[in-house]
């Protein structure tokens, strides 16, 4: 047992770090948020490009770096801390890993190669919204015609959804319900019927689409896995998209973290910096309590995250060790973000300093893929609800 | 990152199950679950049998280095040796302050002489051994120690003079370490020293303190000029500070996973009572119980980083290791009033007269001493703002 990231895993994290420091500076960040892709593309060329992050887990055998997850969280939770504006969370975290966990070989070859090539981005759509993130968010709905699946339905709170080159769609068969009858198909985002809308956003760092499908038609080789079975791998997907989300809100509470502490010791009231303050120490206290927490319950989830896609035994705790990281972290990291207001006092509640996006993508990666409550309900129907008659 | 263990180290933890299997049972079975932290008090001349027992088996000190006795397991090996115990329900340590504290501070400062006059009787689980630091006035500033130590010439001994509050298990030990002030004209923690200390002495007077519970697990210690020898000092007089702070390292140490196995055993009686009475179907309970196990095994990881850290050798503590008294203690003061309220209206009913507490309400009232002892949630939270983010001190006013 050794619970520590290895030497190169730390080489991969300070150089993600020292690399983000120079290129997702605030005002880069302001500026890419500003637009309505919500990137600056030359950049993600560069990421692309001169860093190879986009293929960080893909297999070597489909053109990918053959890294593992926890290399993943370690970038994300840098990501999280500067505040990358990037299709990278859609691209990676949402569409490739559905990819590799339902793609037949064929789609693998195909998609796997181009995103790992950064050709394309890609996203997942799947919630038709709801707040609950579980297959019964799915309404979009498929009916076959020959050998063709013809796709009706709208999703919300679609992650990069009017930017990505490739929709990962989930709809359910025309009359099932639950987590019966659901599909997934591989949609490129100029397919006839697909109408993609940005929606606006309070955390703008992060951007949002809604998508809807009229009539879309579709060949065989769209569907990924047997029909109407696609729920344990969707299930599967969400898991691990949540667990590398929870690492990019540790990374927004050690950034917070950090400001807060620099900010409060450099800030003289009553002739003395407040940091020195047992009422201002005691909340950056705590603040350092759940980002360690957080930050254990996230290395841990990506052991298992990892082993989930290689196949080993630890795999078997996924579900349980991303709603673990995912209430604990996003409770946190909006815990987090209030206190570092609050010790910023007046400038905090300003639109210039940076403590606001810190604060916004707090609430917005709270909500996305279930929020705290959600998660700690999944685990209490395992723990309370199993083999009891009620 | 890995994070199974060898199968080395899964044969040694079939090994410490299967001893535990064969010998906690016949006269030892009624100590399953019993005498852990708020339950000191039962069992406790059984309790020292069962140490002994431990003894011949080889499993005392099993994180000691060989050539002192100790067994020389690895951090993973003690790990499971302290995870198995606890999950065997084998009963709370008497031995664990020599064990875990007195132990490790003579190996660490100690003479040649103290080492063979005080090991081999920690080993034997024959010797047990309380600790004297707070006092009436010196609680969480502990450097504050008033109890006195003067150096008789004539007799060649040290004499102690004072008194040491919260000394849990006093009256069943055999020694005590104590603080006391070397230097009667030195303040906070310049001018003491480390005292290793026989309680069967008539200088010594021990006052259990009847607690929240209506049971007594802490003791008042009162020294009237107490003796001991002049080679029972740990360290040189004035090194007395140094000593102790070394020794605050060694209570963070492995035995954290066993105290989690534990919390475990009370969280499944909490989950198991939900079940039964129905408080499983109330939403506010559903979420504390989730998040109570969520935390749980988290602080299970947060303990597997604190122990694969590489850099606790200097001395300073990291980051998930600096923050983790203050979670645990929390957690666990919220599990108590989780249980309360899943037991609703029935918490109020005892198992008997006069005061005769059921486990989960023991646990309840106990647990409010966790935020109190070892550094109080707030003493926490200005160890870590001031260590762990590099805060500055609050301005001392002058005194007077």
């Amino acid at each position: 047992m050794d619970f520590a990231f290895t030497e190169e895993q730390e080489m991969i994290r300070d150089t993600a770090a020292a690399f983000l420091a120079e290129v997702s500076s605030s005002e880069a960040v302001r500026r890419a948020m500003a637009t309505e892709s919500g990137y600056d593309s030359a950049l993600w060329r560069r990421i692309c490009d001169e860093m190879y992050w986009q293929a960080i887990h893909i297999p070597e055998a489909y053109g990918g770096l053959g890294l593992g997850y926890v290399e993943l969280v370690a970038m994300m939770e840098q990501m999280g801390r500067y505040l990358l504006c990037s299709p990278y969370f859609s691209t990676v975290c949402l569409a490739t890993n559905a990819l590799l966990v339902a793609g037949n070989e064929d789609q693998k070859t195909r998609w796997l190669g181009e995103l790992g090539a950064g050709q394309v981005t890609a996203t997942l759509a799947f919630n038709g919204g709801s707040r609950s993130w579980a297959a019964d968010s799915i309404t979009a709905s498929f009916r076959r015609e020959g050998d063709e699946f013809v796709l009706n339905g709208d999703y919300r709170y679609v992650i990069d959804g009017h930017t990505a080159g490739l929709l990962v769609v989930a709809a359910r068969e025309e009359g099932s319900s639950g987590e019966q009858g659901i599909s997934l198909f591989l949609v490129p985002a100029q397919t006839a019927g697909v109408r993609r809308r940005w929606l606006p956003t309070l955390d703008q760092a992060r951007k949002q689409a809604a998508v809807t499908l009229d009539n879309v038609r579709l060949d065989g080789t769209s569907l990924m896995g047997a029909c109407g079975q696609a729920w344990p791998a969707l299930g599967k997907v969400l898991d691990l998209a949540a667990i590398a989300l929870a690492a990019e809100q540790v990374g927004g509470c050690q950034q917070l973290l950090d400001m807060t502490v620099e900010y409060t010791t450099e800030r003289v009231q009553f002739n003395r910096p407040i940091a020195s303050f047992q009422a201002v120490k005691h909340k950056a206290a705590d603040m350092m309590l759940k980002t360690e927490v957080a930050r254990s319950a996230v290395y841990y989830a990506a052991c298992v995250a990892d082993e989930a896609l290689r196949g080993g035994e630890l795999g078997a705790e996924l579900p349980e060790a991303a709603s673990v990281a995912k209430s604990y972290c996003s409770d946190a990291y909006f815990a987090v973000a209030g206190e570092a207001l609050q010790l910023f006092g007046g400038v905090g509640f300003t639109w210039e300093y940076d403590v606001h996006l810190y604060f916004k993508r707090a609430k917005s990666s709270e909500h996305l893929l279930g929020d705290g409550s959600s998660h700690r309900e999944r685990l209490a129907v395992t723990l309370l609800d199993q083999g009891r008659s009620s | 990152m890995k994070l199974s263990f060898s199968a080395e180290d899964e044969q040694f933890r079939a090994e410490v199950a299967g001893w535990l299997q064969d010998n906690l049972k016949g006269e030892f079975a009624r100590l399953r679950y019993r005498g852990g932290p708020g339950d000191e008090h039962t069992y406790p001349e059984e309790r020292k049998v069962w140490e002994q027992k431990l003894a011949e088996g080889g499993w005392t000190c099993v994180g000691w280095p060989k050539e002192y006795g100790g067994k020389g397991c690895s951090i993973e090996q003690q790990v499971i040796f302290f995870e198995e115990y606890a999950r065997a329900g084998a009963p709370g340590r008497v031995g664990h302050i020599g064990e875990g504290l007195a132990g490790p501070t003579i190996i660490a400062f100690g003479t040649e002489a103290q080492k063979q006059k005080y090991l081999p009787g920690i080993v034997a689980g024959t010797e047990l051994w309380c600790q004297g630091y707070s006092e009436p006035g010196a609680g969480s500033d502990l450097a504050n120690v008033k109890t006195k130590a003067r150096f008789d010439e004539v007799r060649g001994k040290w004499v102690l003079n004072g008194q040491k509050v919260w000394t849990s298990l006093a009256h069943e030990s055999d020694y005590c370490f104590v603080i006391a002030r070397t230097d009667p004209e030195s303040v906070a923690h310049r001018g003491l020293g480390f005292f290793l200390v026989k309680m069967d002495q008539p200088g010594i007077e021990i006052r259990p303190i009847e607690q929240i519970t209506g049971t007594s697990e802490f003791n008042e210690v009162f020294f009237d000029d107490a003796e001991c020898d002049a080679g029972d000092i740990v360290g040189a007089p004035g090194d007395g500070w140094k000593v102790a702070m070394g020794l605050l390292g060694f209570e963070r140490g492995v035995s954290t996973l066993g105290q989690q196995m534990q919390f475990q055993n009370e969280l499944d009686d909490i989950v198991a009572l939900a079940r039964e009475n129905g408080a499983a179907d109330i939403s506010d309970i559903r979420q504390r119980i989730a998040r109570a196990h969520a935390e749980l095994k988290i602080m299970r990881y947060n303990a597997m980083r604190m122990l694969s850290g590489h850099s606790v050798s200097d001395g300073s503590l990291q980051k998930e290791a600096l923050i983790y008294k203050l979670f645990w203690a929390s957690w666990h003061r919220s599990l108590g009033e989780l249980a309360m309220d899943v037991m609703g209206p029935e918490c109020e009913i005892l198992e008997g007269a006069p005061y005769e507490l059921s486990r989960l309400q023991a646990m309840y009232l106990f647990v409010r001493s966790d935020t109190i002892y070892g550094g109080t949630n707030q003493i926490q939270r200005n160890i870590i703002a001031e260590r762990g983010l590099g805060m500055p001190k609050e301005p001392r006013p002058a005194l007077k």
